[in-house]
């Protein structure tokens, strides 16, 4: 039927280009796994790496397989739109957590092995709770 | 009540053959195209949604994360990188049957539709498998959620991180794993009916769907895959 012209071209073309869209993911996965055995200076580095390579596996999905880039905007812009609202969820999420000390909930008393080193430098709103016990 | 001047329609269907259209368009759409974008616009917003439920786990591992940096990242060395590597591969080429699947269906190959979806299923059956061996594995050693958790061993003896970290592996990939068994239900429906024929360049709607359904559920692995398994 000629009414979804987003999928015109012929069918030969596009098995060959899921089939190269299927080696660049199985690449970019080994590369995240060999990323892994090299440390970066720090673990945050390594996360971020990590994150990147994953976020560029997942527009490849996105772009090819879930046919975003031949298919109507409308599907892009509620792709788009959710995660951008799950990253103004995440960030509002860190700076919020970021800002606060301790984040032990007041019924569940830090671990008798940590407790004496780890208080020190712990929330200086935290001790009326912990005192209870 | 007129009833002598309300049509008749001898058709069960409600309409005589001016009106002819194909027998899956529905009456409330004009065209079936229409139709099509309307339900694939339903479906993403549906995935719109799935990406914000899996994104509020991301968001409370990231904080604990942040909270027991060093329980959590002694945790992660419980976990094998060869069956979560070997698990990414088997969605990725899911993925793939998958795409190839609703290719056939557009472009009217019944029965290579159904193999394709068979195959599908048979991946995510090989990942099922790959994550109860996982699971076994952890059980056996008490890594376990919550007040479940008894393993012997830890450097931090009694810290609540490894227990909390447990909590979010076993909410983050169970809650995955019952996607990809819900996948699986609805894959190898669609192949049944794709073996009958009922999917055609006019109507394949429902291995569209579900195709990007399943591509979801492969991109949520895409990111539990690297947080769990590759950080040391």
């Amino acid at each position: 039927m000629s009414t979804h012209t987003e999928h015109a071209q012929d069918p030969q073309k596009e098995a060959r280009t899921y089939i190269l869209t299927l080696v660049t993911l199985l690449i970019l996965t080994a590369i995240t796994v060999g990323a892994s055995y090299i440390h970066f200076g720090s673990g945050a580095a390594n996360v971020v790496i990590a994150l990147t390579i994953a976020t560029i596996k997942a527009i490849v999905v996105a772009l090819f397989f879930m046919h975003l880039l031949h298919d109507k905007p409308v599907n892009a812009i509620i792709a788009v739109t959710g995660f951008l609202f799950l990253g103004i969820f995440l960030m509002f999420d860190f700076i919020d957590v970021g800002s606060r000390g301790n984040l032990q909930p007041t019924n569940l008393h830090p671990p008798p092995a940590v407790a004496a080193p780890a208080g020190a430098p712990g929330a200086p709103a935290a001790p009326a709770a912990e005192k209870k016990e | 009540m007129s009833t002598s001047t309300v049509d008749v329609h001898p058709d069960p269907h409600g309409h005589g053959g001016e009106h002819a259209h194909d027998p899956h368009q529905q009456h409330h759409f004009t065209t079936m195209e229409q139709q099509f974008d309307t339900s694939k616009i339903g479906m993403w917003l549906f995935l719109a949604t799935e990406v914000l439920t899996f994104g509020g786990l991301f968001a409370g591992f990231g904080l604990m994360q942040n909270q027991y940096p060093r329980e959590f990242v002694e945790a992660h060395e419980q976990l094998q990188r060869l069956p979560g590597a070997a698990n990414t591969v088997v969605l990725l080429v899911s993925s793939f049957t998958m795409v190839m699947a609703v290719l056939a269906a557009r472009t009217n190959q019944a029965a290579k539709t159904a193999r394709y979806l068979w195959l599908t299923v048979g991946c995510a059956g090989i990942f099922m498998c790959i994550k109860a061996y996982e699971y076994t594995h952890k059980f056996e050693e008490g890594l376990l959620p919550g007040i479940f958790y008894h393993h012997h061993g830890d450097l931090i003896a009694g810290s609540h991180g490894y227990a909390t970290f447990f909590s979010f592996y076993f909410m983050m990939t169970g809650l995955h794993g019952l996607h990809v068994l819900i996948g699986m239900g609805l894959l190898s429906w669609l192949a049944i009916r794709a073996k009958r024929g009922e999917f055609s360049d006019k109507y394949y709607t429902p291995v569209d769907l579900i195709g990007l359904f399943w591509h979801l559920v492969d991109l949520v692995w895409i990111y539990l895959f690297p947080l769990y398994y590759l950080i040391s």
